[in-house]
């Protein structure tokens, strides 16, 4: 399979970044946001065309799906360990391109009406095309290496469009948080790296993964604290994954990063970025399913499925939509990780991987629909609040029936595409652990009721008298809803077992009836709920929560996670150790370091004196410094 | 003699044709044109420098006498290069100031005879062309120094140059007779074979060696450095301190590693204890400067006392970061001696304070500076830190620890007085800042040039490992 211009789809989102920064000022918004666009648009025809090339065409070989990789060795180490630069091609690269490209191109055509008249217009475009490059790159690497600077990548682009809005000073918080709790999660993936890079002597996808290979057979040879280096290594990395794809207790960040422009949220805190902890999981699965016996796979699993049920509770009494929809998606990634966390590797066995790999792809379209929705909604009302909005349905008729189809899917009601994915993650989740399964079917149900919960409150509820009234959103707004509209529509029937598995050979999936209507209807009873609490307005839902008291302002206040880091940072680490600490380097260290100072410039002060200018004494110290040179080596030393 | 082995001369070659082409030009020009001359060098010396890369076969000349291979002809490149760079950065002063005296076509004819002077220094198969090369490489140089004659401290220097460059040619002649008198040869290869341990040879070498110590500059063979620095013009200030230093550092390795390697127990030592006096002394004394040519003047003895650690180490790994470094210095200490040269060209301002608030009013300037400073202080990800890195791995991989410690520290020591610039140029206000002022297009290349060198060299690995596998002939 022909490579080459795979390595433009990252360069061409490259040169419009540089493009863009460079000429900043000096060029016409509208012109920017054009550059933007056809550059991405490149960008996907090209992922589009590889992913037909590499599934129809040349990726099957003898029934299994290969792995294609171009790369240059970039830092030499030793024979085995270096750091590469390249591309690598399967199935997972593949599909992560196609998700990439339509989410990525989808928000840039909506940006251009959601950020018409904004001042950073051409900063906004330069930074999403900055993005979409590090994005690609991340999903293209071959080791975990270049998989490292990538993840770092994003997480910059992350940081820059979530502060996009410098003046707010919430927004430079958020900006903030993220960063920081990701970079904390990602000196855990560092470490892994490196001690992989130790004990493997290798970055190498490719090797690491083989099932055949030492890496894989010999996990066991060096052991730390009762478990494999290469196991502590693997849980290292997740914790990084975790950091990245909001798990708990590293979510704190992703409700905060929601003040960043909406088609910013649509595009790296629901479809792209935030799934990358799991497609690291993903791309590491078989070092995950074998060594150690997939012990780390268990604690993915337990972090998955509590980070679902956690995130979907909370979810239901937030009142800002964009968090809501934040919360929304950790649950979903919650779903990933537990279908992984629950996969076998061979044929059928592996349906959880596929599952995952499944709802991934089915989730970016549906997630970054409703974000996208829930933007056109603020575009027109200007707020984020569930209070300032009701009734929409007869200004935003588009905007209502796309926002629909999404709460759907997502919800799972077939046919729309969470339906398929969330089957089989159930499905998978049954056979391996039953705890789990339950776990994931009564989200299933609070999934299905928060959603309708801000369905109903948008557009239809109280019917609120607006000062101005709402209009639906323009066309480049309106196109990027219909587009990921029906791609949540028909997304789901796509045969993604025999594309996408575990030992790449593709196996036929079947409905479970049984499985599948338990879970449509624990998700119609969560859609008869939210209509029974808000399709009108009543003050049943305030007297729920009434009801519930104490259980419900916990849950509302996020279960106090918030307070709680900020607790243990400001209280105990900056007081009782930071400050301390603090004052030993002022007195101390920076005080032993001052007096060194001093001392060498004093020194140097003293020896100034012997570059008097007079040539005299340069000839002098010229033929004294030969003769002690040739005194000291021919007597003394010899 | 056919006509084949001329072209393993090429380099020289061409550059004498240049030089001659130049006379010529100088004759043929009119008066009032007489600035074309450095459109018609540049031109010259730009052609010069990409027909330099076309491949050369590994031969000799003349008995032995001249010597080229691959590692060699790169390096010539490499000198190329930079000259050229130089050159475009020096393009804006020649002009406006030594054109009217009419002193244009000299500039040019001298500087080109002491790169010539450094081809033969680096191709030389024997001590006697060595020697020649040297004395041609250092001589036009004086005279360069002493360019600008309307000035005293210019004149100054010029006679401290030729004094001390005589002083050193003197001792080092001294030295190669010496080793002419124990191995009764001049050849590199025959002395290779008889050179034994003995007091008169370490004697022979301690004199060869401070005389190529004069034109590193290392401590304490590195007086003349500072004041020199300063009374010259800046541009032939950038040519000693990074040219001139580049190539008899490039030499010296040669030497040591191939006719002087029997004498190694002994240089290594000599090495070791230069090194740590070099790099400390270097320090030292540019940690209390004002000017920013005497500032540059002991940095570039500091970094010389680097590349020895690199030297130090012996192998084919310590050559290629040896070769490694100082193309990384040729490239970070021409970017910030041109960015002191568009200064200085423009306001005459050369004093360190003169560059506060710098950012402010001509921020692409402070950012080549920028480079240029963490480059030489060693920041990554820009090349210098991956060139001092490797020298120390060099070092560290023959078991010198305590060596490489020192130069950590000293390392440290210098980001002090590197971020005191950036200091000046990004924090200090300044209620007289240098007005904003936009250099002409052969000085803005110039720095271009640079700038890309310092961010390229440093991330494009195969560079490193094409000059790896040049410094094979050392395994």
């Amino acid at each position: 399979m022909n490579l080459s211009y795979i390595l433009l789809i990252p360069l061409i989102p490259l040169a419009v970044f540089l493009l863009l920064g460079f000429l900043n000022k000096k060029i016409k918004p509208a012109v920017s946001g054009y550059i933007g666009v056809l550059g991405l648009s490149a960008s996907s025809l090209l992922s589009f065309y590889a992913a037909y090339q590499y599934f129809f065409v040349h990726g099957k070989v003898a029934g299994v799906f290969q792995t294609f990789v171009e790369k240059t060795v970039w830092l030499n180490f030793t024979e085995t360990l270096h750091i590469d630069m390249g591309i690598l091609i399967d199935p997972i690269s593949v599909m992560m391109l196609v998700v990439v490209s339509t989410v990525s191109l989808m928000v840039h055509i909506y940006s251009r009406g959601y950020m018409k008249g904004d001042d950073g217009y051409t900063r906004f475009f330069a930074y999403l095309s900055l993005f979409s490059f590090s994005m690609y790159g991340l999903v293209l690497a071959t080791n975990l290496f270049q998989i490292y600077i990538f993840w770092e990548l994003v997480g910059v682009s992350s940081y820059l469009l979530i502060g996009f809005y410098y003046t707010k000073t919430s927004a430079i918080a958020a900006a903030k948080k993220a960063f920081i709790v990701t970079r904390f999660a990602d000196m855990g993936f560092l470490i892994g790296i490196l001690i992989i890079g130790y004990y493997a002597g290798t970055f190498d996808f490719e090797t690491l993964n083989n099932p055949e290979g030492s890496v894989i057979l010999n996990w066991a040879s060096t052991s730390f604290m009762g478990l494999s280096v290469i196991t502590w290594a693997l849980i290292l990395m997740f914790v990084g994954g975790a950091g990245k794809s909001a798990m708990f207790p590293l979510h704190i960040w992703l409700p905060d990063a929601m003040e960043g422009p909406t088609p910013v949220s649509a595009l790296i805190h629901a479809a792209t970025m935030v799934v990358a902890g799991v497609y690291l999981v993903a791309r590491l699965f078989p070092m995950y399913y074998f060594v150690e016996d997939g012990f780390v796979l268990n604690i993915v699993a337990y972090v998955g499925a509590f980070s679902c049920v956690f995130a979907a509770i909370i979810a239901i009494t937030q009142n800002d939509i964009k968090r809501v929809l934040a919360f929304s998606t950790m649950s979903q990634i919650g779903y990933m990780m537990l279908a992984l966390g629950v996969s076998s590797y061979d044929g059928h066995e592996g349906v959880g991987y596929m599952a995952s790999m499944f709802h991934l792809f089915t989730h970016a379209m549906f997630k970054a629909l409703l974000f996208l929705g829930a933007g056109s909604v603020i575009h027109a009302v200007h707020s984020n609040y569930l209070k300032d909005m009701g009734g929409l349905r007869k200004y935003m008729p588009i905007t209502n029936i796309t926002f629909l189809i999404a709460a759907l899917a997502i919800a799972g009601v077939p046919p729309f595409a969470g339906f398929w994915s969330k089957d089989e993650i159930l499905v998978a989740a049954f056979e391996q652990n039953k705890l789990i399964y339950f776990v994931g079917l009564f989200v299933a149900g609070l999934t299905a009721f928060y959603i309708f919960r801000i369905y109903f409150g948008i557009f239809w509820g109280k019917d609120k008298k607006y000062e101005h009234a709402p209009k639906e959103s323009p066309l480049s707004m309106t196109i990027p809803l219909i587009v990921l509209a029906i791609m949540s529509i028909v997304g789901g029937f796509i045969p993604f077992s025999e594309f996408i598995t575990a030992d790449r050979s593709g196996f036929e999936a079947h409905l479970n009836y049984p499985l599948a209507a338990a879970a449509v209807s624990v998700g119609l009873i969560g859609i008869i709920l939210a209509w029974v609490f808000y399709k009108k307005e009543n003050d049943l839902a305030v007297r729920f929560s009434n009801a519930f008291g104490i259980f419900y302002k916990w849950t509302f206040r996020k279960f106090y996670f918030d307070e709680v880091y900020m607790f243990v940072t400001k209280k105990i680490i900056f007081k009782r150790v930071s400050a301390p600490i603090a004052f030993f380097d002022k007195k101390y260290v920076d005080g032993t370091m001052e007096g060194i100072g001093n001392k060498t410039v004093m020194i140097s002060e003293k020896i100034k004196g012997m570059q008097s200018g007079r040539f005299q004494d340069y000839a002098f110290s010229f033929i004294a410094g030969t003769v002690v040179i040739a005194l000291v080596f021919i007597y003394m030393w010899n | 003699m056919s006509l084949n082995s001329f072209l393993l001369m090429r380099h020289e070659i061409l550059l004498l044709a240049i030089t001659l082409l130049l006379i010529v030009g100088e004759i043929f020009i009119p008066k009032h044109k007489k600035g074309s001359i450095v459109h018609l060098a540049l031109f010259l010396f730009g052609i010069h420098t990409v027909v330099g890369f076309l491949a050369i076969e590994e031969s000799s000349l003349f008995g032995g006498m001249f010597q080229t291979n691959n590692l060699i002809h790169f390096f010539k490149n490499t000198l190329n290069i930079g000259v050229l760079v130089l050159l475009l950065q020096s393009a804006d002063w020649i002009q406006e100031k030594i054109v009217q005296k009419n002193k244009g076509t000299e500039f040019f004819i001298l500087l080109f005879s002491s790169l010539l002077g450094m081809y033969f220094m680096i191709s030389a198969g024997d001590f006697l062309m060595f020697y020649i090369g040297l004395e041609l490489a250092t001589l036009p140089v004086a005279a360069l120094v002493a360019y600008e004659t309307s000035k005293r401290i210019s004149s100054e220097a010029g006679i401290k140059f030729i004094l001390s460059a005589g002083f050193a040619s003197g001792v080092a002649l001294f030295g190669i007779s010496l080793l002419y008198a124990t191995t009764g040869s001049i050849y590199f290869n025959e002395v290779m074979e008889v050179i034994t341990s003995n007091n008169l040879t370490i004697l022979a070498f301690i004199l060869f060696f401070t005389g190529l110590s004069f034109k590193i500059s290392l401590v304490p063979f590195h007086f003349w450095t500072a004041d020199v620095y300063e009374g010259a013009p800046i541009s032939v200030a950038s040519y000693l301190s990074v040219i001139s230093k580049g190539a008899a550092a490039f030499i010296l390795m040669i030497l040591l590693f191939t006719v002087l390697k029997p004498l190694m127990h002994v240089w290594e030592n000599i090495i070791y204890v230069v090194a740590i006096a070099t790099m400390t002394i270097g320090n030292l004394f540019a940690l209390r400067q004002k000017n920013m040519k005497r500032f540059l003047a002991y940095s570039s003895i500091a970094q010389a006392g680097f590349i020895l650690l690199g030297l130090i180490a012996g192998t084919q790994l310590g050559a290629a970061t040896v070769v490694y470094f100082i193309l990384i210095y040729i490239f970070s200490n021409l970017a910030a001696f041109g960015v002191v040269q568009a200064i200085s060209l423009k306001t005459g301002k050369e004093n360190m304070d003169d560059y506060n608030g710098l950012y402010r009013t001509n921020p692409k300037l402070s950012l080549v500076m920028m480079l240029a400073l963490f480059s030489l202080a060693g920041i990554p990800p820009v090349a210098g830190f991956f060139g001092k890195f490797f020298l120390f791995t060099a070092a560290a991989s023959q078991g010198y620890y305590f060596l490489v410690f020192i130069a950590v520290v000293n390392a440290t020591i210098s980001l002090y007085y590197y971020l005191l610039v950036i200091r000046a140029m990004f924090i200090r206000n300044s209620d007289d800042p240098i007005p904003y002022f936009k250099n002409k297009i052969y000085m803005r290349l110039g720095l271009l040039i640079t700038a890309i060198g310092i961010l390229v060299l440093g991330l494009y690995s195969p560079l490193y490992d094409y000059i790896y596998e040049l410094s094979s002939i050392f395994s």
